[in-house]
């Protein structure tokens, strides 16, 4: 409690002289905006909530953080608190894409622009929201693909590691990933299964892969978590993961790079959490009357083994 | 009517009613034999045992630990769904305990068990002394459990290395896995127990008449305490092999949607959800038949969309042959044709 004290009186500080720098350069206003949050089920979520944090202590933005435990009627909640409190700005991370419609009309009467954090909506009327910043999962499927073929000299056994059955991140990292080896004749998808995005059935389901067909010389997981299980299978095949077999998956969790530092691990391609500073430019931007396409495309970046260990220490998530 | 529960029961007891579920076994086994190449290949690998049917011992594990547990469980009438959260904790404490304390193994097994045990008796306190219906109580903890597992790993995956731990679930002992070893260890002990001594006759009749138990002078109340803290044991014992496995405690997942698996094993098994007569064994094959079909599906590289489909197929074939009432349909029905 005593530091936790404390480093809020550090940022207290800090923000006190933010404010006064601003006021002495004269900019006109301090933004409040409100964030409503998902949860915090994973890692990777936890890393965007800190982002939005750090980036609105940094700019001086007044943040209303709202935590919602994976229940749309939280969000709603919160949105309406922050409609009444007469915030400037609205970040919502949605945890579900339908039913948003009447508290997006209340924020739209209110006059208080709503830009969505990492994932999508379904509504008639796309004027209920300034646009969505997420990753292109279809772009990092293709993204794996071409890494993929280019390493293997466009030949390749391949045993795929599927996320859960039906998520939007599982199908579209597929068709990307199909889309890019297409082009080579010789890459081939011998096994497909799901992993369900977590690290035991990824082994569990690639020591089933390695007995039924010895000739997989490469994988290619959904993310991290799976690659990293598929890892411990190869090992206990007696195989050595990132040589014997090529390993590449999605997320770039901290993980991920250790494993590619361990020389188990060849290629990551980033699913970057870190979505706080483009958010507020795009929502200071909207406040201020700037249009933006209804999808704004957060850049990923694809990690090698030969770049991890330099890459490492600045990972944050 | 429990009179007549359990005459039938009786009845069928014994190897009798094992003989369905292990045919289904069977079945799934011999369609790999034709079907599936290498399925019954065993080599040895860096001196230990290697191949699909010691995967499907080794990953049939955790779901027959908790399976047997469930068992005794099941045949006081009771049921415990909150295993998979049991596992979570189990899992999540013992991970911790490595990465944060470096705790001696003793210590870092028996504190995940003990408090599986605790968790464990919190369900046979609300069930046998507050009263509380057995899914109920057990939903209380299946749902608070998992978000125990999470604020104690604070929702992230907590790895370790530690080969003394690792081997509870990636060790081999004489060759073959060391989580094999476990479960003929706690399934030795639980047989023995139950069918040596009176406990199983007591844990039956519980489920039978619970009312006529107390009055030949059973402790009901401390009979239902004693099978909720085994099966806390038990899951807990499987936490600890699902951490040690991968090397780290996911507590989001580990264990998610097992409590299912559990229940499916011990019902294919030939065993009553009314309770009563139980057979450990059948709940045994019951998970084999469980792992062995995940086993063949990925192995044998089933399409996902259809993966589960497939999966209660064949369990609704297994139910369907060991149903009485349908197989003298089926009987009947011939019989018809052929006057």
């Amino acid at each position: 409690m005593k530091r936790n004290n404390s480093m809020l009186f550090v940022l207290l500080i800090v923000s006190l002289c933010l404010i006064l720098a601003v006021n002495v350069v004269g900019a006109p206003k301090k933004y409040v905006i409100g964030f409503s949050q998902i949860g915090a089920e994973s890692g990777w979520r936890t890393a965007e909530t800190e982002s939005v944090k750090s980036t609105a202590a940094e700019r001086g933005i007044e943040l209303k953080f709202a935590d919602a435990q994976q229940k749309q009627e939280n969000q709603i909640k919160a949105l309406r608190s922050f409609i009444a409190q007469k915030v400037d700005g609205i970040l919502l991370a949605p945890v579900v894409e339908s039913g948003w419609e009447e508290v997006l009309q209340e924020a739209k009467d209110a006059k208080i622009p709503v830009v969505l954090l990492d994932r999508g909506i379904n509504v008639k009327d796309d004027s209920l929201y300034v646009c969505k910043i997420t990753s292109d999962f279809i772009w990092e499927g293709k993204a794996a693909g071409e890494w993929l073929a280019k390493k293997m000299k466009s030949k390749a056994n391949i045993a795929e590691l599927q996320g859960t059955p039906g998520a939007s991140a599982a199908i579209e990292r597929k068709k990307g990933f199909e889309q890019a080896i297409a082009k080579f004749k010789g890459m081939k998808i011998v096994k497909s299964q799901t992993g369900n995005f977590t690290r035991a059935e990824g082994k569990q389901v690639m020591e089933a892969f390695l007995k039924a067909d010895k000739t997989i010389n490469a994988v290619y997981a959904h993310n991290d978590d799976m690659a990293l299980g598929a890892i411990q299978a190869i090992e206990e095949a007696g195989k050595k993961p990132g040589k014997d077999i090529i390993i590449i998956s999605i997320d770039g969790v901290k993980a991920a790079f250790e494993a590619m530092v361990a020389g188990k691990l060849n290629c990551t391609v980033e699913c970057n959490p870190l979505l706080g500073p483009i958010g507020f430019d795009t929502l200071i931007g909207a406040i201020n009357g700037k249009t933006y396409p209804k999808w704004v495309v957060q850049k990923d970046g694809v990690f090698s083994m030969e770049t991890a260990a330099k890459v490492l220490p600045t990972r944050k998530y | 009517m429990s009179i007549n529960k359990t005459n039938h029961t009786i009845n069928n007891h014994g190897f009798v009613t094992l003989i369905w579920p292990l045919m289904g076994l069977a079945a799934i086994l011999l369609f790999n034999l034709f079907f599936t190449p290498n399925f019954f290949h065993i080599e040895i690998k860096d001196s230990h045992l290697y191949g699909s049917l010691i995967d499907i011992l080794n990953r049939a594990a955790p779901v027959i630990l908790i399976s047997i547990g469930m068992t005794l469980v099941i045949a006081t009438a009771g049921i415990d769904i909150s295993v998979g959260s049991v596992i979570a904790i189990s899992g999540a404490i013992a991970a911790s305990l490595i990465a944060k304390t470096g705790a001696p193994l003793l210590v870092v097994v028996t504190v995940p068990l003990l408090i599986s045990m605790i968790l464990g008796a919190w369900n046979g306190f609300l069930v046998s002394a507050i009263g509380v219906q057995p899914i109920i109580a057990s939903l209380i903890l299946m749902v608070a459990g998992r978000g125990i597992a999470q604020l104690i790993t604070d929702g992230q995956i907590v790895t370790f290395e530690n080969k003394a731990f690792e081997y509870i679930g990636n060790g081999f002992l004489f060759g073959i896995p060391f989580t094999i070893t476990i479960i003929a260890l706690v399934f030795g002990v639980t047989q023995t127990l139950t069918r040596k001594t009176a406990l199983g006759l007591f844990i039956e009749s519980v489920g039978c008449n619970p009312t006529a138990s107390r009055f030949s002078g059973i402790s009901v109340r401390s009979i239902k305490q004693v099978v909720y803290i085994f099966s806390g044991f038990c899951a807990g014992v499987a936490g600890l092999i699902a951490a040690a496995n991968i090397k780290g405690a996911d507590s989001n997942n580990a264990g998610d949607g097992l409590e299912l698996d559990a229940i499916l094993a011990v019902v294919i098994g030939g065993n009553s959800l009314d309770g009563g007569k139980f057979s450990l064994t059948g709940s045994l094959i019951g998970a084999l038949i469980i792992q062995s079909l995940t086993t063949t599906i990925l192995t044998r590289g089933v399409p996902v969309e259809v993966t589960r489909v497939v999966k209660a197929l064949v369990v609704v074939a297994v139910f369907l042959a060991q149903s009485e009432t349908f197989r003298n349909s089926i009987r009947a029905k011939f019989r018809r044709r052929t006057p």
